[in-house]
């Protein structure tokens, strides 16, 4: 998949697929020295934004793990990432079928909370996966990706009865969503 | 109170007959040694093991199995006795574990013939060891105490014997290999007869196994049985029954009788009806695959847990945070379709060109529809959902052991005393306007962390017909006495008391269900001196536990002293209270509920608003409830203001009475 593509969440049987995940991992900051315990951490956080006609309704990210219908849940905050090249270190999973009938948009986003860029980072990446059988939608290498704090990965929105998933993956900068708000409003 | 004993740790025994439970994840062979002043056992008629499994003033089992009681009469041994030693020991030769640090702690407790447990030791830190002492009960200035031992050999039962000078030690040892050898290839054999009497103890002690998983136990065989292959009945397990509390089904909860081994008639039950920390759980009822495109039909229990209480426990929890969730999507849904619509029609209103003709109204109609559709797909949603939620409780709701059902709940009618604390109580119901059908049971976990109030004063909702304050006070009393008969009801005979203060005995109608069947520990505490008297000893109680337990030193309360839970019900507060009294009140507040001690008060805030702000902390300590329905309770997740409803007897119905009645007399019997 690659940017400004848009696949559909319809099965080729036409069952609509119902669940799906976004991960997110990186590779803890290396430790040199005598006293490695002072190099600094790296903090990405993935977060999730429900739109509703262009207005945000509800969000998901590390102090709201769960949207308040249940449709969308956060597996919760790691402050410091993984320790190589491993699987999501953080995950929101979305059940498609529970999200609330007015909300046509769901947006990912990703934040550098301890401000480094992407080129800091290492062996970070982000990916959408469909839950219902683990196959890999998209996948985007954030690591040694240029003088940015975040990243609009994806979203999920609205087409017929069923949902389509457009990758982004636009740059960005800020520390939360809340920062990210004003780039994210022009690919809705 | 149980003890909970680490090694080399004592604890006095009041009690001459007792029961061991040992439980462990495996099959292992339980015996019991008597030894002499010097720790020696004088020859093999000192020791009870499977091939001779009684021996004065012991009783132990014949197999090997993962759960064992034993019976000990202390008065019937010789008097040669100092020392009764509990051995345990892994079967030698099968193909079962030989080690114990390859199984799970075995775990051993001490209990009184009414089940009550007296001391308990979890036996950890074992690995090469076949063979153990768990306890040892010894002779100290005439009384008897129990001691945690925990002494491992790897030699197994002979080096054990060895070790405690039994000349035939190897013999001996030989012997119960033997003997064990035998009980697990009669445990091969068809299952036993079961009687009615069989069947419930069965349950009891595994409330949610099939049948036929259950009906193994007493043959030796444990429910997780490494010998599965040879158990009978293991082929074709049938499906867990998922009511395993509906009426009609011996009630598990409701079974009051330890099941000594010595009872006659019906098979021995040697599993360990209370703690099930080493064998894994049997599997949760779960739903049968649904059809495509269906709903899963809704089982009881579909949750996870290691018994069903937990598991009902855990499936109620889910279904209020599904509702709470559900209910959050419509309304939040309709909110939008609202501010759209009103957008809408403000920027019509706004747009000079929809003023004229006709134009106008087809956009205002256009966007009113727009909202009328979000909205009737959103309800549609939220429909699908309570129909599914509906059809859950409906399965739920029959299947809820008394602490969790309503009184009308025919489990009730099947009330026994129970023998252990359950998970949680009910307080009440709890809907929102929107599934006004759907009743969500308000579950408290026990022992209580906070106390209670009981909010006689005027509510939000109440609809002026009990405003008046007379009624509202009577009322409220009666609420207060059936959340009391319940918490009395579900803790084991003994474990709970009720202490009630009613300065003006304004409360003596609705009290008169605890007061006559004779349920609390004193009459209601009247007048000033009453009060001031019931607050003295609480806190005095308080003080004394805390000490206690602060200095490390929880072993050293006085003999006899009653270590059960207590509920302090207050009628009429301030009525009869000074300054010295409110004082105490709020220290029990603050301090009761860590040390066993909560708080009822029946109360209307107004009345006592004369102390000002000063009694704050004392309302905010408290779970407020009220005795008519009122929207004041919010739920963890969303904060939707759910409409509580006290769980009230039935008007004309007996059952408090009947169930009061049997919490009497269990009482009786165990003071």
């Amino acid at each position: 998949m690659t940017k400004g593509q848009a696949i559909s969440l319809q099965k080729n049987d036409g069952g609509s697929l119902t669940a799906v995940r976004m991960g997110l991992g990186w590779q803890a900051a290396p430790r040199r020295g005598l006293f490695g315990s002072r190099t600094r951490e790296i903090d990405l956080d993935a977060s999730a934004v429900l739109f509703a006609d262009k207005q945000p309704v509800d969000v998901v990210f590390f102090r709201h793990l769960v949207s308040d219908d249940g449709s969308v849940r956060h597996t919760g905050d790691n402050l410091v990432g993984g320790v190589g090249q491993g699987g999501d270190d953080e995950a929101i999973l979305v059940d498609l079928s529970r999200v609330p009938v007015h909300v046509d948009q769901i947006v990912f986003t990703v934040n550098s909370f301890t401000g480094q860029t992407f080129q800091e980072v290492q062996n970070a990446f982000c990916r959408l996966v469909d839950e219902t059988n683990g196959q890999e939608l998209a996948r985007y290498t954030l690591a040694g990706g240029g003088q940015y704090t975040a990243q609009i990965m994806a979203k999920v929105h609205r087409s017929g009865p069923g949902w389509t998933m457009t990758a982004l993956g636009n740059p960005a900068n800020g520390r939360t969503f809340q920062d990210l708000m004003p780039a994210i409003l022009p690919v809705l | 109170m149980t003890a909970e004993l680490v090694r080399g740790q004592n604890h006095p025994l009041s009690q001459v007959r007792l029961e061991i439970r040992i439980s462990a994840g495996t099959p292992i062979v339980a015996a019991a040694a008597l030894s002499d002043e010097n720790g020696r056992i004088r020859g093999v008629e000192w020791v009870a093991h499977p091939g001779a499994p009684t021996q004065p003033g012991l009783e132990v089992s014949r197999q090997a199995a993962a759960d064992h009681r034993l019976a000990v009469d202390l008065d019937a041994v010789p008097e040669a006795v100092h020392r009764v030693g509990v051995l345990l020991a892994l079967p030698s030769g099968g193909p079962g574990p030989a080690r114990f640090g390859a199984v799970a702690a075995p775990f051993v407790a001490v209990t009184g013939l009414d089940g009550g447990e007296i001391a308990s030791y979890t036996i950890t830190g074992l690995d090469t060891e076949s063979a153990v002492v768990a306890l040892e009960l010894y002779r100290r200035q005439g009384a008897w105490k129990v001691r945690a031992i925990g002494q491992g050999y790897a030699g197994g039962l002979a080096e054990l014997l060895t070790d405690q000078g039994l000349p035939q030690a190897r013999q001996l040892a030989g012997g119960i290999d033997d003997a064990v050898a035998r009980g697990l290839a009669r445990s091969v054999q068809a299952p036993p007869p079961r009687t009615a009497d069989g069947d419930r103890s069965r349950q009891a002690a595994a409330p949610a196994l099939g049948p036929d998983q259950g009906g193994t136990a007493p043959q030796g065989v444990p429910p997780m049985s490494p010998y599965g292959g040879q158990t009978p009945g293991a082929p074709g397990q049938p499906a867990p029954q998922p009511s395993a509390y509906s009426p009609g089904a011996p009630d598990p909860s409701a079974v009051t009788q330890p099941n000594v081994p010595t009872a006659g008639g019906g098979p021995i039950d040697y599993s360990h009806p209370r703690r099930r920390n080493a064998a894994p759980p049997p599997p949760a009822p779960t739903a049968p695959p649904a059809a495509p495109g269906q709903p899963a039909q809704p089982v009881a229990g579909d949750a996870t847990g290691w018994s069903m209480d937990e598991r009902l426990y855990n499936q109620v929890w889910g279904m209020f945070e599904d509702l709470a969730r559900t209910t959050a999507a419509y309304r939040s849904a309709v909110d939008f379709a609202e501010s759209r619509m009103d957008k809408e029609l403000e920027q019509l209103l706004s747009d000079p060109r929809s003023r004229i003709g006709g134009q106008g109204d087809a956009a205002r109609e256009a966007a009113r529809a727009r909202h009328a559709q979000l909205v009737a797909q959103a309800r549609e949603v939220l429909d699908r959902d309570l129909a599914q939620l509906m059809a859950e409780a409906e399965v739920v709701e029959p299947a809820l052991p008394p602490a969790y059902a309503r009184w009308d709940n025919p489990v009730w009618h099947a009330y026994r005393v129970p023998m252990e604390i359950p998970m949680a109580l009910r307080l009440g119901d709890l809907h929102l306007p929107e599934a006004d059908r759907i009743r969500i049971p308000m579950l408290v976990r026990l022992p209580l962390e906070r106390g209670l109030w009981i909010d006689s004063g005027r509510t939000a909702s109440s609809d002026g017909s009990l405003t008046d304050g007379h009624a509202m006070g009577r009322l409220a009393m009666e609420t207060a006495v059936a959340h009391a008969a319940r918490l009395l009801a579900v803790y084991p005979a003994g474990d709970f008391t009720v202490h009630v203060i009613d300065p003006a005995g304004s409360g003596a109608q609705p009290l008169a269900p605890l007061v006559q069947t004779g349920v609390l520990a004193a009459p209601p505490a009247v007048g000033a001196a009453g009060v001031a008297d019931a607050l003295a000893r609480l806190t005095q109680r308080v003080d004394l536990v805390q000490m206690a337990v602060r200095g490390g030193a929880a072993d050293s309360l006085p003999p006899g002293f009653d270590t059960s839970q207590q509920l302090l019900i207050v009628n009429d507060f301030p009525h009869g209270f000074d300054d010295r009294a409110v004082n105490q009140l709020r220290y029990l507040a603050d301090e009761g509920p860590a040390f066993g001690v909560h708080l009822m008060m029946v109360a209307d805030r107004e009345e006592s608003s004369a102390y000002g702000p000063l009694l704050d902390p004392l309302w905010r300590s408290l779970l407020r409830l009220t005795p008519v329905a009122d929207d004041h309770l919010a739920d963890p997740w969303v904060g939707h203001a759910w409409t509580y409803e006290p769980s009230l007897v039935p008007p004309g119905s007996q059952v408090l009475q009947q169930v009061l009645t049997q919490v009497a007399a269990a009482r009786t019997k165990y003071m």
